[in-house]
């Protein structure tokens, strides 16, 4: 279609579409956030003493944490429990580590239908790809910076 | 059947509408037009494996429902016409594979239902056929795997995107002296207003609904109030309130015979659907288990149905592009 037939421009409709269209709640999405995202960083404080009592030293303590933490949220994913909750806490899951997990174990189960290789396999990392490539990317210009400027 | 130009075709003697049947989930079972429906089905599977096969025996149901329906038999349908959201439409060439009746696939997005309607009536109208089955189908899990994201990923919906409906029609027209007809149909062209949001396909669409309706009432020499009732197809509730701004701005008085499918089949409030329903199965749906009802009942006389569809793909989107949309219409009258 030529422009012009519609006395609207492209312009002016960008302008209606914004009038019509709906805001997401910022405060009470923040807000959420906020709430569910701190209980899952206590879930880890809580994990991170009881490794600590066991005798694990800080590393494997961190370690064992994240493990945890990877481990719940990919089980909760698996009893299609976690979206759930992602739907009411947004980047309260999503930010934490248990975001990353969901991002994994979702596209692996989603994708198993085309079978374990050309499905699971292949797909798998979907969603989390461009945060491990840009998050190994972004390390690497870290550590020359750091072997540059700090040694 | 003469051709007015501006792709408006008005039949003289009107194809019939002969038989109809939707088909849909459990969701769009406990809507507000939950009980129209021919069958609901509780299993989002439908019974099968996998979310296509799902989505594909959705639609097999609905066309053996309007095949017995109507008591027709496979040799009775000279031709089907269906399409619907999934990559090379395996939806409609699995659910369709089963029976020995000439096909043809098409693409028209969620205005399929319209789409295969008008190429319906037009070849039967132009008397190379009797009876042509026209059927179409969307599924929320399918379509949310291909053009969104897995399942179980932990997302936030906006405020302005639309639940897909899992749901399917088919219809069976032809030659016959029973209302519903098929009295004209308009093709739609391709509308670009230059949205390029895909959490906003309302707005993407509204343009071309508004498009198609007016060079339909314009070719004919109608005013909107000719009809009982104008319904787009999934525009759902922010590009319906977009479309009766463009109605009022193009100077057509659309009084209160407007409405949309999209917004119809949710409960926005209870069913937590955020701007409404959208896909094949939304329009198909409601045409066969709700309109086409009520204009056999002599509730609706006049109807003018236009589904609408946007044309992109997740790859064109990725590539910066807007969403193109085309809405075909349909004028039935009982």
């Amino acid at each position: 279609m030529k422009e012009g037939y519609f006395l609207v421009t492209k312009k002016e409709y960008a302008k209606m579409v914004q009038k019509h269209s709906g805001k997401s709640p910022i405060v009470k999405d923040t807000a959420r956030a906020f709430l569910v995202g701190g209980i899952i960083c206590t879930v880890g404080q809580v994990l991170r003493n009881f490794y600590f009592s066991q005798g694990f030293n800080k590393e494997l303590t961190g370690t064992a944490t994240s493990i945890t933490l990877i481990f719940i949220a990919a089980t909760l994913t698996a009893l299609g429990v976690f979206d759930r909750i992602a739907k009411y806490a947004g980047a309260g899951t999503l930010v934490p580590i248990t975001g990353f997990s969901n991002a994994v174990a979702s596209p692996a189960m989603e994708f198993k239908s085309e079978g374990l290789v050309p499905g699971s396999a292949s797909k798998i990392f979907e969603v989390a790809g461009p945060v491990i490539v840009y998050g190994t990317i972004s390390s690497v210009i870290a550590g020359i910076l750091y072997m540059i400027f700090v040694r | 059947m003469r051709f007015l130009g501006k792709g408006t075709v008005v039949f003289d003697e009107k194809p019939s509408i002969k038989s109809f049947a939707a088909v849909v989930g459990k969701k769009e079972g406990e809507g507000p037009y939950g009980k129209c429906f021919d069958a609901v089905e509780e299993d989002a599977y439908f019974g099968q494996k996998t979310w296509e096969k799902a989505e594909s025996e959705n639609l097999r149901r609905s066309v053996q429902l309007a095949l017995e329906k109507g008591s027709f038999e496979e040799k009775d349908i000279d031709f089907s016409i269906s399409g619907d959201l999934l990559n090379q439409c395996i939806s409609s060439g699995y659910a369709l594979r089963g029976l020995d009746i000439p096909f043809f696939g098409v693409y028209g997005a969620c205005s399929t239902m319209a789409e295969s309607l008008v190429l319906g009536s037009v070849i039967t109208g132009g008397g190379a056929a009797k009876n042509i089955l026209c059927s179409t189908s969307s599924h929320f899990c399918s379509a949310e795997k291909q053009f969104r994201t897995p399942l179980e990923y932990g997302g936030q919906r906006t405020p302005n995107a639309q639940w897909t409906v899992t749901g399917s029609g088919a219809l069976v027209v032809g030659e016959g002296s029973a209302p519903p007809y098929v009295e004209a149909v308009t093709c739609g062209r391709i509308v670009d207003l230059g949205v390029t949001d895909i959490g906003n396909m309302g707005a993407a669409m509204a343009p071309a609904f508004v498009d198609t309706v007016k060079r339909h009432l314009e070719t004919l020499g109608r005013e909107a109030q000719y009809y009982d009732l104008i319904l787009s197809g999934d525009l759902g509730i922010i590009g319906k309130s977009l479309a009766k701004e463009l109605f009022a701005k193009e100077g057509i008085d659309i009084g209160d015979k407007y409405d949309d499918c999209g917004a119809m089949i949710f409960d926005k409030e209870t069913q937590d659907t955020h701007a409404g329903g959208s896909g094949c199965g939304c329009a198909a749906s409601i045409l066969c288990g709700h309109i086409l009802p009520e204009m056999k009942k002599g509730n609706l006389r006049r109807v003018l149905f236009a589904a609408t569809g946007a044309l992109m793909s997740p790859t064109a989107t990725f590539q910066g592009e807007s969403i193109p949309s085309i809405s075909h219409a349909v004028s039935l009258e009982a």
